[in-house]
């Protein structure tokens, strides 16, 4: 079983640390894992995308072309990646910040307003880890446990406070219905 | 099970140094490798190691020179264009029978090119960028744990057989984040260097270090004697990983990221029933001979997939002593072949040699 995800939006939306997230949650749940950032010379406000495999058996190539899940947390993200998802594969979009819907009806998507809900929890840094929650929701793979092991290791020691928040986030993501 | 945590590749490089006993560092900073450096200024004030942020790569390099004269654990980091500058001082750490790791996180080229990853610096690693009849150990990863692995690695060759040695990386796997476990790596080599220009103390002669020989005869001697040197190294430390070669009829031959988009093509082409295998050179030089050499008479195609102009093929095709034929599958500037575009590759081969 591999699973390719690719998260993407404006850097500064967390697109790598929810990519990182994802990571540890692979590893905690004794997966191979890689994280794979887009780097260049882009500034704060730019486009941030990162690729994450999590697979059973070691991973060959690092570099998510076509994913079996795209993040789009920005309308550039989503007219970007649109097309490079897999046949039946899922789109989770930050619908807040996406007006249009998705275009292909071949894939599964769920829109989450995931900004508005972060700026009404009072976490607005956190709409990243609200569609995280979704994610794991939708995928079955919402374990408490296996969940706070990858954010003690995700959220450094200098930021535990921040540990019960992102917690939180993920909780609303995934009881969101809509 | 050793705990692992996830670091990116430059991390990795950097860490394992420190693992490896290397206490001075010196670097300019440059895309793609910059997480060695700032890792490193981060670190070494803290176990009483030296950072530098030198004024130039060749000043660096300079620095790397000074400080393996004295005998001590050394090592720079760049990427290509600034592995250009480093030139200079390569080849007279070469001269000087130095030990040094020399890091090249490559990006794509000529001139300054662009951050992308690429391993269009295999033949200046690997036939001598500097001037000089001289060679280089050159370490390739193929995944961030190895990275952390060659690095301490490169620190004994070098110091083993005191020659500079090389990791040659390239973006994606610097940039990169793996589980890495580095536990097990708490047992470093140390090695005797009594030619250190560390003091005498008054109880034995001056060491000199230095690459300038004016005496003709004495120089060929000099060169004679390095590549006897060479010649044990070709013969103890040549390194590669085989994949699905037992009954392969194509195989492919890459390294580093290459070889890591090429094992997906691989397994997935395995699936379809075709008889495709792989072999990775992990030392590019030594280059791994010997395997392509025993396989070549039973296949039927060796396809060589690089991020580069074709580089590496030359030595395969010179290993294979045109046993069988060889092609390249190719991406450049930057741009990372697809796993499906060398699995379409691999298929087209396959309908060539068996219809």
């Amino acid at each position: 079983m591999t699973s390719q995800f690719l998260f993407s939006g404006f850097g500064g939306q967390g697109i790598l640390f929810a990519g990182k997230f994802m990571s540890y949650k692979g590893m905690t749940d004794g997966k191979n894992v890689s994280w794979l950032p887009s780097y260049g010379p882009e500034m704060r406000g730019g486009t941030a995308s990162c690729s994450v495999v999590v697979r059973d058996k070691p991973i060959g190539s690092p570099i998510v072309a076509f994913p079996d899940t795209l993040i789009a947390m920005n309308l550039p993200s989503l007219d970007k990646f649109e097309d490079s998802v897999q046949e039946g594969g899922t789109i989770f979009i930050d619908s807040t910040l996406v007006e249009r819907k998705v275009k292909r009806d071949d894939v599964n998507v769920y829109y989450i307003p995931a900004t508005k809900l972060a700026n009404d929890n009072g976490m607005p840094t956190l709409a990243n880890m609200i569609i995280v929650g979704k994610i794991l929701k939708v995928r079955n793979e919402f374990n408490e446990e296996s969940i706070k092991a990858a954010l003690g290791k995700v959220v450094s020691a200098k930021h535990a406070d921040l540990f019960d928040v992102n917690l939180k986030a993920l909780q609303i993501g995934a009881s969101y219905e809509g | 099970m050793a705990d692992k945590v996830l670091m990116k590749g430059n991390e990795a490089i950097a860490e394992a140094a420190i693992i490896a006993g290397c206490r001075h560092y010196f670097g300019y900073p440059i895309t793609p490798q910059t997480e060695v450096a700032a890792y490193m200024a981060k670190k070494m004030p803290k176990i009483g190691g030296t950072f530098l942020q030198a004024e130039s790569e060749i000043a660096a390099i300079s620095m790397v020179y000074g400080v393996s004269s004295a005998g001590y654990r050394v090592m720079t980091s760049s990427s290509s264009p600034g592995i250009s500058l480093k030139q200079e001082g390569i080849s007279y750490l070469a001269g000087s029978d130095l030990p040094a790791l020399i890091v090249n996180v490559q990006r794509g080229g000529p001139g300054l090119g662009g951050i992308q990853p690429s391993q269009s610096d295999y033949f200046q690693a690997t036939k001598g960028g500097g001037h000089g009849d001289y060679h280089l150990i050159v370490l390739a990863p193929a995944s961030v744990q190895e990275m952390a692995e060659l690095t301490i690695k490169g620190f004994d060759l070098a110091d083993k057989y005191r020659m500079p040695t090389m990791l040659l990386a390239d973006g994606t796997m610097g940039q990169m984040m793996e589980p890495v476990s580095l536990d097990e790596y708490s047992d470093i080599k140390t090695f005797d260097k009594p030619w250190a220009t560390n003091g005498t103390k008054m109880n034995r002669e001056h060491n000199i270090t230095n690459s300038l020989s004016l005496v003709p005869e004495e120089l060929e001697q000099l060169n004679i004697a390095r590549y006897e040197r060479y010649k044990i190294v070709e013969e103890n430390e040549t390194m590669y990983e085989e994949y699905y070669m037992d009954d392969a009829e194509i195989c492919i031959a890459a390294f580093g990221i290459a070889a890591r988009v090429s094992l997906h093509a691989v397994e997935k082409a395995r699936k379809e029933g075709i008889k495709v295998g792989m072999i990775r050179p992990i030392t590019l030089w030594p280059f791994p001979s010997a395997p392509f050499k025993k396989a070549a008479p039973h296949l039927k195609h060796i396809m060589s997939v690089e991020l580069s102009m074709g580089q590496m093929i030359e030595d395969v095709k010179l290993a294979c002593e045109c046993c069988c034929p060889v092609t390249l599958c190719n991406r450049v500037g930057g741009m990372i072949p697809d796993p499906l575009q060398v699995l379409e590759r691999i298929k087209e081969v396959n309908k060539e040699v068996n219809g």
